[in-house]
């Protein structure tokens, strides 16, 4: 399928609804599209707390089993990264791209956030501020502003709820599995002209109806790419959430919760390859927050962002090259295990790099060890590594924004936190 | 519009819109959404309209037969040892028979929860006194507790008709008492398996080589952040910690023991000593250390602070006006934390009567309020779970213990309205056919149906269309 069929189907279904198409911005059908304007970045929160030292166990740090007790994995559990470092055995496709350089672990990145409290520390990885309340809008909406004057790029949150991340002054799309919209209704464009004058209703529900339309394409190219393997994304279920809670899970749920994730990973990447699609996405997984009897609920939530990954992965094809994937929590836990078999609220934890685009290497930052000495507040992994200057890194080197806007604009008072260079 | 001089002395002379307004606004922002008569029925005093739903004995319990706490957890315990054991034969024999009996237990355990959950959408749905049903949802989110843990999932039902609804106008105190006691809470937050690292359990433990024994600072944690005096209150780590170890023994009832499921007061893993928390000694033993600190909070001023912000966020407006907030605070201070009195303030306050809709209504209040729109209810859950879990509300599964986001900016995004507006349109297929448009208008939102919406009622192709755009109108939508 060319992209001129798809414009021309695109624009059929959107004049069916009545709307305007802004979402699919010019630029994608140019004749020659500069380099950046192929570049994606997806960004992975892990919401609750996700345990670092779950994530890429140490287990070539020599305090890592005493401190760790009946939660500790061993050496032969994990999936090998280096002579110190393993990965959880469920990040089985991290683990794969790892060993291709597509893959890469920061395994001490921390928000400047200390006070462990889940819902300060998310706002400060959503908005990027040196501290909570710094500011009321998403460093990845700021992004787009700071991209607006060179060109336009789509931005794309995945789930029903609109995360702060992507919150701002431009209006970014989101989308979550649905039933597609009837275009031959008058509803939608009785709505907007409702809508016109209502500052918030008015802009959410037009990109709303652009992104239905452009998952309705999504899906059709998809199912008709039999290498992708996920056609039957086009028919997802109404209302198939986000982020997978562990409910009454058993077994058999839980390999279809991975098919979901899977699917869900698919149909994103799918978005993001459309002539016009969203550059930047956004994707929430919840349910990282294990007091008590971690090791299983631990390897639930790995295994879904696995899937996630994976799926994402096969939706991107051929563009997994232009692509970087970062994964990260408002905080990592405790390095000791507590009382009950899981662990507290504590700082640091492992940041997940991934992508073609991404260069070969080892860690990312620093690792601080887990000597006693060594811990932060005699508790928590250290943090080495502000994620501001991660994420500022790969949105200079990868996405292209401009270095001063990046220090002035979508990460203001980061001075402290140095970009990491030399990633892509 | 007549407008009318608050009455109360020494206040600020803020105006009261019109009676017909005050009457739209006491159904819509205060409510559940107008049922059918339920603006006349306010009109005559729409703020006595409101205070006389504060009611002492609490929140109404919605019609469910539901079984208490204990009774569940029992169910939920056996269901679990059941599940054990055949894992157990599985893993011997290698056979992957499901055991029916086993899928029917589950089913029976989600069916209950589902029963909850819809007995407490249909109360809603059918309440004459919505602002008290608003009042209690208010708290229970406030103390959220959450189906992200499975023995907690069937205790939600319990812990709002026993936790939270019979409080729901008492002293915060007993509030805040009942729910930090109630199994789902403690399980929810994983207190009950907390234990004092030098009480006679952990020693008894350690004897016994038993690795899992220990401190858990998770409720701790978030009754100081959450519950009470808010995480901007200056605590410190040695506080959650302290606060932590206070809490030992708090506990739930074995199935083995006389208070199986019930609250418990474990003496044997409290942890010995006098703690210090926020700046105050603690030297009571046993469950009164842990009470003593909970009475505290409760009177403490900055938990007034955070909880009545929170009442105004709810209930007015994401950036509620600070003299709302300072009304609501000096009444909760006054009253020693009376929420009957703190309720009352709430609807006296002119603030809360502008009559510009500021807030923008949740899937559960948005599709409750559809619900009574037309004067009925949701017959089976399979008519409004899904919808929920689409629009980002999953019954009964905040995504955490701060409980559900109350903002325009997390429920108005592009996706959520779709949804709205293709569930409005399912919706308007399956009752608008019999229904007056025009007059449903009128009695859904009285004096707050603007000249655009009622035209685009009237003008609309079909009866389905109209309700549709009725339902989906920025009007509708916001309260």
């Amino acid at each position: 399928m060319t992209a001129q069929m798809n414009r021309r189907s695109l624009l059929g279904l959107a004049s069916g609804l009545g709307i305007s198409i802004s979402f699919l911005g010019t630029q994608a059908f140019a004749a020659s599209e500069g380099d950046l304007a192929r570049k994606k970045l997806v960004v992975v929160i892990c919401r609750g707390g996700m345990d670092g030292l779950s994530v890429s166990p140490p287990v070539g740090d020599a305090d890592y089993a005493a401190l760790r007790g009946s939660i500790a994995l061993k050496p032969d559990q994990v999936l090998k990264l280096d002579d110190t470092f393993g990965l959880h055995p469920e990040l089985e496709t991290v683990h794969a791209l790892a060993l291709k350089g597509e893959a890469r672990i920061a395994p001490a990145i921390a928000s400047p956030d200390r006070a462990r409290s889940h819902f300060e520390a998310q706002d400060v990885l959503e908005t990027g501020a040196s501290g909570v309340y710094g500011a009321e809008t998403g460093w990845l909406n700021r992004t787009l502003e700071a991209l607006a004057p060179v060109r336009k790029v789509e931005g794309l949150s995945v789930g029903a709820t609109a995360p702060l991340i992507l919150r701002g002054k431009v209006q970014a799309a989101s989308w979550s599995p649905g039933k597609g919209v009837d275009e031959t209704a008058r509803l939608p464009t009785l709505l907007q002209d409702l809508y016109k004058t209502d500052p918030l209703l008015g802009p959410a529900f037009a990109r709303g109806l652009e992104t239905e339309t452009m998952a309705q394409q999504a899906m059709t190219a998809m199912a008709a790419t039999p290498a992708m393997n996920v056609a039957a994304a086009s028919t997802p279920s109404m209302g198939a959430p986000a982020s997978m809670s562990p409910t009454m899970a058993n077994d058999r749920q839980n390999r279809a919760g991975g098919e979901a994730a899977r699917k869900l990973g698919s149909t994103l990447g799918g978005f993001m390859i459309q002539p016009g699609g969203p550059q930047i996405a956004a994707i929430s997984l919840d349910g990282f927050d294990t007091h008590a009897g971690q090791l299983g609920q631990i390897a639930t939530r790995l295994s879904y962002m696995d899937a996630v990954l994976d799926g994402l992965h096969t939706g991107l094809g051929a563009e997994w090259k232009n692509t970087v994937v970062i994964a990260v929590t408002e905080f990592g836990r405790t390095a000791r295990v507590n009382g009950t078999g899981g662990t507290d609220h504590g700082t640091a934890s492992t940041g997940l790099i991934l992508g073609g685009a991404l260069k070969r290497g080892g860690i990312v930052g620093d690792w601080p060890t887990l000597k006693q000495s060594a811990l932060f507040e005699n508790r928590d992994t250290a943090p080495t590594l502000d994620m501001r200057g991660l994420f500022k890194g790969v949105l200079a080197d990868h996405i292209g924004v401009d270095r001063t806007a990046l220090e002035t604009k979508v990460f203001p008072d980061s001075a402290a936190a140095k970009p990491v260079t030399g990633l892509v | 519009m007549v407008n009318v001089e608050s009455w109360r002395k020494g206040e600020p002379r803020l105006s009261l819109p019109s009676k017909d307004m005050m009457a739209a606004i006491a159904a819509t922002r205060f409510g559940l959404g107008a049922r059918p008569g339920e603006i006349d029925a306010a009109r005559s005093d729409p703020q006595g309209f409101l205070t006389a739903q504060i009611r002492r004995d609490g929140a109404d319990k919605p019609q469910d037969d539901g079984e208490d706490a204990a009774t569940r957890f029992a169910w939920m315990r056996d269901y679990q040892e059941q599940r054990k054991m055949e894992r157990q034969q599985k893993d011997g024999a290698g056979s992957a028979t499901p055991n029916p009996a086993l899928k029917d237990a589950q089913r029976a355990l989600r069916d209950k929860i589902d029963g909850d959950f819809l007995a407490r959408a249909r109360l809603g749905a059918n309440t004459p006194a919505a602002f008290r049903e608003r009042w209690a949802l208010f708290w229970a989110n406030h103390f959220t507790v959450s189906s992200t843990k499975q023995l907690t999932s069937v205790l939600i039902g319990p812990f709002e008709r026993e936790a939270i609804r019979p409080y729901a106008f008492d002293r915060f105190e007993n509030l805040l008492v009942a729910s930090s006691t109630h199994p789902a809470m403690l399980t929810y937050l994983d207190q009950a398996q907390s234990i004092g690292p030098d009480s006679r359990a952990a020693g008894n433990a350690a004897r016994r080589q038993k690795s899992k024994v220990g401190l858990n600072e998770n409720l701790a944690r978030e009754i100081l952040e959450l519950h009470t005096v808010g995480v901007d209150a200056g605590y410190k780590q040695a506080d959650v910690t302290e606060f932590a170890r206070a809490l030992t023994g708090f506990s739930v009832g074995r199935d083995n023991e006389d208070r199986a499921g019930q609250f418990v007061f474990r003496d044997n893993a409290h942890e010995p000593g006098a703690r210090t928390i926020l700046g105050r000694r603690y030297g009571e033993q046993d469950i009164q250390q842990g009470l003593s600190v909970l009475k505290d909070l409760a009177a403490d001023r900055r938990t007034a602070r955070h909880c009545c912000a929170k009442i105004a966020r709810h209930f007015v407006s994401d950036t509620p006006s600070p003299a709302l907030t300072a009304r609501l605070e000096k009444r909760w201070m006054d009253t020693g934390g009376d929420l009957a009195q703190v309720a009352k303030a709430l609807v006296e306050s002119p603030e809360a009567w502008d009559p510009t809709p500021a807030k923008f209504k949740t899937p559960y209040e948005f599709t409750l309020s559809t619900w009574r729109l037309i004067g009925a209810e949701p017959s089976a859950i399979e008519r409004l779970a899904p919808i929920l879990t689409g629009l980002g509300q999953k019954p009964f599964s905040a995504p955490s213990p701060k409980g559900w986001a109350e903002d325009a900016q997390t429920w108005a995004s592009p996706d959520g309205l779709v949804k709205r507006m293709q569930w409005a349109q399912g919706m308007a297929a399956a009752v608008a056919d019999t229904t007056d448009p025009n007059a449903l208008a009128v009695s859904a939102l009285g004096q707050r149906l603007t000249p655009p919406v009622a035209k685009a009622v009237s003008r609309a192709e079909t009866r389905r269309e109209a309700f549709a755009l009725l339902v989906m109108s920025p009007e509708f939508q916001r309260r």
